[in-house]
């Protein structure tokens, strides 16, 4: 409560400047083939109720099963944000009705969550570096889908979600900004990714947020915060708590107070509702599940999960920067997704870092994005991009050449060394060939001449000339230098 | 530990059990007795004492994430007052 106030944070209201408070809730589904507590399928989409068992549906006498790799995938997940991993802890029932909640309750744990404490390193784009602190990781189950669209009188249900493994990560209250926010939540969907624990799919529902937001003036204490509940984007995240903000502090210098509720985003508006109407059921009555025993393992168990974790984004950010030379920037890009990783480092593989990285975050992210492909799907394999790479660094094709062949391989493919044979697009050096059309430029324009002994800028002019006659295969510091000698321009 | 009507009804309704107005009393002293039964476990120290959990020395059993059930939605909605297209239907739940 005490850190210095971040006045680049600050926004400005009627009365003076307010600074939002910001903590996060996310929901993240475990990467499972089964369900955590039946051997449902966890499958996106199926036909209606076809993903559901009899203990998912909560028939009598059913008992629930933990599933051994969700309890994997949470540990790893402890591990990837550096937390506590708790070796024993219990699930509990959280009590509320709903259509879509068949068990009248949700398996969840309470007091004695499998992960304490971690962090998340957070790297803004504007170069400054905010730690989030977690405060728990804990394993619950999802509930199923209502669906109210489908006839004017009544909801129809389905359970095929019901009782899959999420994980909910609580944040610290640690952020101050919706860019913050959002930066935070691209970063954990990254370390998930990375870990395999959940694939972030935030389309499918597969990544959520609840978002709690309050605003105070700078030094003070914390205000009243309001939750958002279910914000199923990135950009929405922060739509949401830009309105949010404005909302509260629009009350507060009203001369009102915040009423602590819960709100939901509507998308298509921009912005936030109360949903009073399901306040009162905010009575959770947690107890321990009694179906369920403590959940418990060794540290020989967690060592084991941890030994086998793949490297993490902030380590591999790192040893990029390390060993290729990069930008903190570039390296950021190139970490973002465990394959465009992949895909850099086969590029660089025994070539210059910095080329490797220009080409595939330059011209390869440019056009994929440009045709909606990604890393996976590029029509340029990392070893062809390698190999146009090798044809410049040996001035057998001009930088300006390498982009044409670049768009050949794309639309084309091939092989990069043989097109540029077959197609004739090899770099000029031969200082002959080039005096040649030197002198067939200087010939043709003897005003040109004149004024560039006056203007040496006037030098591209000639540059250009000379690259059009040659097809752009010229190499273009023979052709300064041959210019240079022949129009003795220093 | 003692309960008042307003807490009886209350309880009754986060379980959604409908309770008239003459049936609190009475519920809420069978409530209390069952209270002051238990309470009675108060006059034991328990203090750094483990909750058992079990009274056989078990660990959770777990099983393998493989895909062994589902694919019967005709048995999920059988029982279902309402229901189309194997979908439960219910009465709306929004406003």
């Amino acid at each position: 409560m005490n850190a210095p106030v971040a006045t680049h944070n600050l926004i400005k209201g009627a009365t003076g400047d307010w600074e939002i408070v910001i903590g996060m809730e996310i929901h993240a589904q475990v990467s499972s083939q089964s369900k955590l507590f039946s051997g449902a399928s966890t499958a996106f989409g199926g036909a209606p109720n076809d993903h559901v068992s009899l203990v998912d549906a909560a028939f009598p006498g059913m008992l629930p099963v933990i599933n051994t790799e969700c309890v994997a995938q949470a540990v790893r997940t402890g591990l990837g944000l550096k937390a506590q991993v708790n070796l024993k802890s219990v699930f509990d029932r959280k009590n509320y009705f709903y259509p879509d909640l068949p068990q009248g309750y949700q398996i969840s744990q309470f007091k004695h969550p499998i992960v304490g404490e971690g962090e998340v390193i957070v790297d803004l784009s504007d170069g400054r570096r905010i730690v989030v602190g977690i405060e728990r990781l804990h394993l619950e189950q999802d509930a199923g889908k209502s669906i109210h669209d489908l006839a004017p009188a009544s909801s129809y249900v389905d359970l095929n979600r019901s009782g899959v493994a999420l994980m909910e990560i609580v944040s610290r209250p640690d952020l101050r900004s919706s860019e913050e926010a959002k930066a935070y939540v691209t970063k954990l969907r990254t370390i998930l990714r990375y870990l395999g624990t959940c694939d972030g799919d935030m389309d499918k529902g597969n990544l959520r947020a609840d978002v709690n937001v309050s605003v105070r003036r700078p030094g003070e204490g914390l205000g009243t915060r309001c939750e958002i509940k279910n914000v199923n984007s990135i950009r929405f995240i922060g739509q949401a708590i830009e309105y949010e903000a404005r909302r509260q502090i629009g009350i507060i210098e009203d001369g009102g107070s915040i009423d602590q509720e819960t709100r939901l985003f509507d998308a298509v508006k921009g912005e936030t509702r109360s949903m009073r109407s399901k306040e009162e059921a905010h009575d959770y009555r947690y107890f321990p599940d009694p179906d369920l025993l403590p959940l418990t393992f060794d540290q020989a168990y967690v060592d084991g999960l941890a030994a086998a974790l793949p490297e993490l984004p902030d380590a591999k950010k790192e040893r990029f920067i390390a060993q290729y030379s990069l930008s903190a920037y570039d390296a950021d890009v190139l970490v973002a997704e465990r394959d465009t990783a992949d895909f850099f480092e086969e590029v660089a593989r025994g070539r210059d870092g910095k080329a490797a990285a220009n080409w595939v975050i330059n011209e390869l992210f440019g056009r994929l994005n440009k045709e909606g492909h990604t890393v996976a799907t590029s029509p340029v394999s990392a070893a062809q991009l390698g190999g146009i790479i090798d044809l410049i660094g040996e001035q057998v094709i001009s930088g300006k050449i390498a982009k044409d062949l670049f768009e050949i391989v794309w639309s084309e493919g091939g092989d990069p060394r043989a097109l540029v044979e077959e197609r004739g697009l090899k770099q000029v050096t031969d200082t002959g060939a080039i005096e040649a059309a030197v002198d067939a430029i200087i010939a043709g324009n003897p005003d040109k001449v004149e004024q560039a002994k006056a203007k040496p800028t006037l030098l591209g002019w000639f540059v250009g000339q000379v690259m059009k006659t040659t097809g752009g295969k010229a190499n273009p510091q023979a052709v300064n230098d041959v210019l240079k000698a022949k129009l003795g321009i220093e | 530990m003692a309960v008042d009507d307003n807490t009886v009804r209350r309880i009754a309704h986060l379980a959604r059990i409908r309770v008239t107005d003459e049936e609190v009393p009475h519920l809420r002293s069978e409530l209390n007795a069952i209270l002051d039964f238990v309470a009675q476990l108060d006059q034991v120290d328990v203090s750094g004492v483990e909750p058992m959990t079990s009274v056989l020395p078990m660990d959770l059993r777990q099983r393998e994430d493989k895909v062994t059930d589902g694919g019967y939605a005709d048995r999920i909605v059988a029982n279902a007052p309402q229901s189309e297209d194997n979908y439960f239907v219910v009465p709306k739940v929004v406003e």
